[in-house]
């Protein structure tokens, strides 16, 4: 009798096993793949489906839309992913005002978020969310290595500047929080603004050991060069936005021998990377960014839950989710409580490799660093 | 502090000189033709886009200069011929959405032919470097090389339409639409010379300023309202007013965003300065904008009401 | 008795309306229900935008400014209640609430204040100065949204639960729709009133002639102040049905491309025609979920089809159809 219970168990198991590789996936990924901001989605939607495409698993579906970085074409494209593509997974948003207007309904709705970029602060701490994820940081992490680096450097004084947005606002506040010298001065700058005369003659007033700088895109840029033209030579310090490989190229030599932060770089020593950054390469004819590298990452997580657990079967869907049990381009991954990533981040030197300007790890900044908001979310 | 004074003068100097490049072609567009035009600011970019591959492709950026200028007023004379001339008896609604649309298509060209990637454009190697400036600070010789370059566009401008045939043209035009085509002159030509003339100056200007800042799709907008700024408090369709509204933007923008977070800071703690100071620079030039109309509501140098 | 053939459009014109998203319902196509709210909600911002770019003749490129203050008093509104605080403790207690009506009457308060001011300054001058300077404004109100740290600066506000309509599931896609047409039916019904009331021929009087308005003792600047503000208030009204809709609302909704995309609505459907907007918005917003899907540059088949309209289509879309010049 007892063996007869135990076949029909294991039968029954088998049977939940079968259906959890037959269910299909459908995700939807809502990126900017139009106008200024179109190179970061771009990338994260090329390292996304890389990955899916390696993979080749039939049962995974992906829809793509363009959200032209506007927050209420987002809106409206999740309701149409969630309500007309009945998509299970959504993924794919950049920016963080996109974010806050997309993910906290996305995950009330019961659809799994995974992040490749944008991750608020508001989401890790008293708004995190089970069905939520961010595979790439939590948005401060970034800045918290670079005040870390610099306080392990030996920098004693620092000028600061960021964008006067939300964003702007924690970069300043994370960098603060693991720099432990003088702040030589603090500039907000106008959001798109191009034109830096201003703030550097300040930043070459102020008396400055070292500049830490978040300017995102077409900021960061125009900041550097002009930085460089300028003659002034206190040491800059920032996160990798800025010296992406996306826009090394448009920064030119400016950049040369800047030391920024980053979770991931092309050169961090393992065979997924190693692999990664040559496929892609392959693929598209151009080096990843840290955005193809998140994108990549996702899919990945993605992919291995899929191999575990059934997507309508929430509960284990989101265990495998929390397991990241897949091989990350980062080396090992492992999510905090509050579903965000505890990792190395790393301090990088903008180098040239022959004629192409690129980034070379020079040292790690925060060892195993989890976020400052994760104690605030109760999960 | 009073060399930090002086640097930052130098520097509303140079945006205001860079503003008057684009503001000077849009205001002479208007006063000619009476035509608003919104895709002023995509000649800008493609000058700079224009820029930037030509002197990537042969490692000369005077070539991508002559290339900006050219590529430019090819452009605007193209646009002029195919689509504005059309508008020039419709009213201002129409001549909107037109150059509203002709926004969209050569941002998304540009991006289609170029990429979505922003473009590398550099100084020329023997301006780089800073000169050691009276009262005993450095600046970047390129900036110092952009004013006198504005300066003597503004210059050579001037004497075009003060001393020139096609300047009398220009002017008459301005004057009286209707008179300068009884008199014979050839009006279409005309115009697509001034237009294509505008679109070179946007060139310039969009291939000086991508050396300092990003060549990438989308640049021309912030630029474009700035312009727009600049040719309304100075009246539209006055040269002169373009150059000092230009200059008063310049300098209204780059001293309020130096000058009001530490105003602030006299009284307030330095976290809520810094904010406050820079949300308020960040309005400023409007805020001067709606004052000149106040006073002035057809600007400092306009003449129609 | 004849139909007038822009009477005829417009029947079809709303009819359309009405009927797509009912057809999208029997087809459970529910982002189609969406996109016509879009649609609807956009129509009744350029219908407030008409009634002085059309009627009175002002060009104002800073609408946006109010279709945002709209959407701001849902947002703010919903979020104080939704955290229970109170707006403000002194000198009496004021709660944010859930309530539609009660938001729209905020919306329309606080927009008829800013217009009233706005106006006042900016109606002094008149052509393209009344477009720069309404462009003014609209940036500075941008930019203090975007660095006002209180209600979520450039990320903006989320409502978390759309807000409610007495009798009405507000969260249901079709009975929402429902209710954006019926206020957008509205504020056309509202406008057509009123210009052919004494007010709206004044305003049009002094849009094709300021001097004699003056000489026959109207005063063109307080019929055009007034028309302004109501203009401003419907256009609000929409920006709270937006915010409502998209169960957001950020800076984003202040940008001049907001701006000129509602002008493009009403140029788009024909300028001082009643369903003029509705028209030119119907028509971007297909354009843009048809050709958004189909390639990655769409935004440039666009252009080139707008631009087509402007040049071979005089009078917007409703003055094509309707095959009459309206005014010069």
């Amino acid at each position: 009798m007892k063996g007869i219970k135990t076949t029909i168990a294991a039968v029954a198991a088998l049977l939940v096993a079968g259906a959890a590789q037959a269910d299909p996936v459908k995700v939807g990924m809502i990126t900017t793949l139009s106008g200024g901001g179109a190179s970061l989605g771009i990338d994260a939607r090329d390292g996304f489906m890389l990955a899916v495409k390696q993979a080749n698993n039939p049962d995974l579906e992906v829809v793509i839309e363009d959200d032209q970085r506007k927050p209420d074409v987002a809106v409206q494209l999740a309701d149409k992913m969630i309500q007309q593509e009945k998509v299970d997974v959504l993924t794919g948003i950049i920016w963080s005002n996109l974010a806050m207007a997309v993910v906290p309904s996305a995950v009330a709705q019961e659809k799994f978020y995974l992040s490749v970029n944008a991750a608020p602060s508001q989401l890790a701490g008293k708004g995190c969310n089970a069905n939520y994820f961010s595979v790439s940081y939590q948005n401060d992490n970034l800045h918290e290595a670079a005040g870390g680096y610099a306080s392990s450097a030996g920098y004693e004084n620092a000028f600061i500047l960021a964008p006067n947005y939300p964003a702007g606002k924690d970069s300043l506040a994370g960098f603060k929080r693991f720099f432990f010298g003088d702040i030589a001065g603090e500039v907000y700058t106008k959001l798109g603004q191009t034109d830096y005369a201003a703030e550097i003659a300040e930043i070459r007033a102020s008396g400055a050991d070292s500049v830490f700088f978040f300017l995102p895109g077409g900021m960061g840029i125009a900041f550097m060069k002009q930085y460089a033209q300028s003659g002034v030579d206190i040491p800059l310090i920032g996160p990798a936005f800025s010296m992406d490989q996306g826009i090394l190229g448009a920064v030119g030599d400016a950049a040369l021998g800047v030391k920024n932060t980053s979770n991931w770089s092309k050169d961090i020593d393992n065979a997924t990377n190693k692999a990664f950054v040559e496929s892609f390469v392959a693929e598209y004819d151009r080096l990843p960014s840290l955005y193809a590298s998140y994108g990549f990452d996702t899919a990945n997580l993605l992919l291995s839950a899929m191999g575990k657990a059934n997507v309508n079967d929430k509960e284990a869907f989101r265990d495998a989710l929390r397991a990241a049990d897949f091989n990350s381009v980062r080396g090992k991954f492992v999510f905090g409580p509050n579903q965000h990533p505890i990792q190395d981040i790393y301090v990088r030197e903008v180098v040239k490799e022959g004629d192409v300007l690129t980034n070379k790890i020079v040292g790690v900044a925060l060892k195993d660093h989890a976020d400052a908001y994760a104690s605030e979310c109760s999960m | 502090m009073f060399t930090l004074f002086l640097e930052q003068l130098l520097n509303g100097l140079q945006s205001g000189v860079m503003l008057f490049l684009m503001a000077s072609g849009l205001t002479l567009v208007f006063g000619v033709m009476g035509l608003i035009n919104l895709a002023h600011g995509s000649l800008y970019m493609v000058g700079a886009f224009a820029c930037a591959a030509v002197a990537a492709w042969t490692g000369s950026f005077w070539l991508g200069l002559m290339a900006s200028l050219m590529a430019a007023a090819i452009a605007g004379a193209l646009v002029e011929i195919l689509i504005i001339r059309r508008l020039y008896n419709r009213d201002h609604l129409d001549q909107v959405l037109a150059t509203f649309a002709l926004i969209l298509i050569f941002s998304e060209g540009t991006r289609w032919i170029f990429g979505s990637f922003p473009l590398f454009l550099s100084v020329p190697e023997f301006l780089t470097g800073t000169v050691v400036m009276p009262g005993d600070f450095q600046y970047p010789l390129f900036r110092l090389a952009i004013i006198i370059a504005g300066f003597a566009v503004a210059a050579g401008l001037f004497l075009l339409i003060g001393k020139t045939r096609l300047g009398i043209r220009i002017r008459a035009g301005e004057a009286d639409r209707g008179m300068i085509a009884a008199l014979g002159v050839d009006i279409d030509r005309l115009y697509t010379i001034v237009f294509a003339l505008g679109a070179a100056l946007a060139g310039l200007a969009g291939a000086f300023v991508g050396t300092t800042q990003s060549v990438q799709v989308g640049m021309g907008e912030p630029v474009l309202i700035l312009a727009f700024v600049v040719i309304v408090i100075g009246g539209i369709g006055s040269i002169k007013g373009a150059l000092i509204g230009s200059l008063l933007v310049g300098f209204t923008d780059t001293m309020g965003r130096f000058l009001l977070p530490h105003a602030f800071a006299t009284f307030l703690d330095p976290a809520s300065a810094t904010a406050i100071g820079s949300a308020l620079a960040s309005m400023l030039i409007y805020i001067v904008m709606a004052l000149v109309l106040f006073l002035r509501p057809s600007g400092l140098f306009g003449t129609e009401a | 008795m004849t139909m007038n053939r822009e009477t005829f459009i417009n029947c079809i014109l709303g009819l359309a309306l009405v009927i797509v998203p009912l057809i999208a319902l029997g087809m459970d196509e529910p982002f189609i229900i969406t996109l016509a709210t879009k649609v609807a909600i956009f129509a009744m911002a350029g219908v407030g935008l008409n009634l002085v770019l059309g009627y009175g003749g002002l060009v104002s490129f800073g609408h946006a400014a109010f279709f945002g203050i709209g959407g701001y008093a849902a947002g703010i509104l919903a979020s104080h209640a939704l955290n229970y605080e109170p707006i403000m403790t002194w000198p009496f207690e004021i709660e944010g609430t859930t309530q539609m009506i009660i938001i729209w009457i905020v919306a329309l308060l606080a927009s008829a204040i800013i217009a009233l001011a706005i106006g006042a300054i900016t109606l002094r001058t008149s052509g393209v100065y009344f477009i720069m300077i309404t462009l003014a404004f609209a940036q500075m109100i941008y930019y203090f949204a975007i660095s006002w740290p209180a209600y979520g600066g450039e990320d903006g506000l989320s409502i978390y639960v759309r807000n409610g309509f007495p009798g009405l599931n507000t969260l249901d896609p079709i009975s929402y729709f429902a209710l954006c047409a019926v206020m957008l039916g509205l504020a056309i019904a509202f406008s057509a009133v009123l210009i052919r009331s004494r007010f709206g021929l004044a305003l049009q009087g002094a849009r094709q002639n300021s001097q004699r308005m003056t000489a026959v003792g109207i005063a063109p600047f307080r019929i055009r102040l007034v028309a302004f503000v109501i203009s401003a208030m419907i256009t609000a009204l929409a920006g709270a049905l937006y915010a409502d809709l998209n169960r957001f609302v950020s800076p984003s909704m202040m940008s001049w491309h907001m701006s000129g995309e509602i002008m493009v609505f009403v140029i788009l459907g024909g300028v001082g025609r009643l369903f003029g907007p509705l028209a030119g918005a119907g028509l971007y917003i297909i354009l843009e979920h048809l050709l958004g899907g189909v390639w990655e540059f769409w935004q440039l088949p666009l252009g080139v089809l707008l631009l087509i309209v402007v040049l071979f289509a005089r009078g917007g879309l409703v003055g094509v159809l309707a095959g009459e010049r309206k005014h010069v």
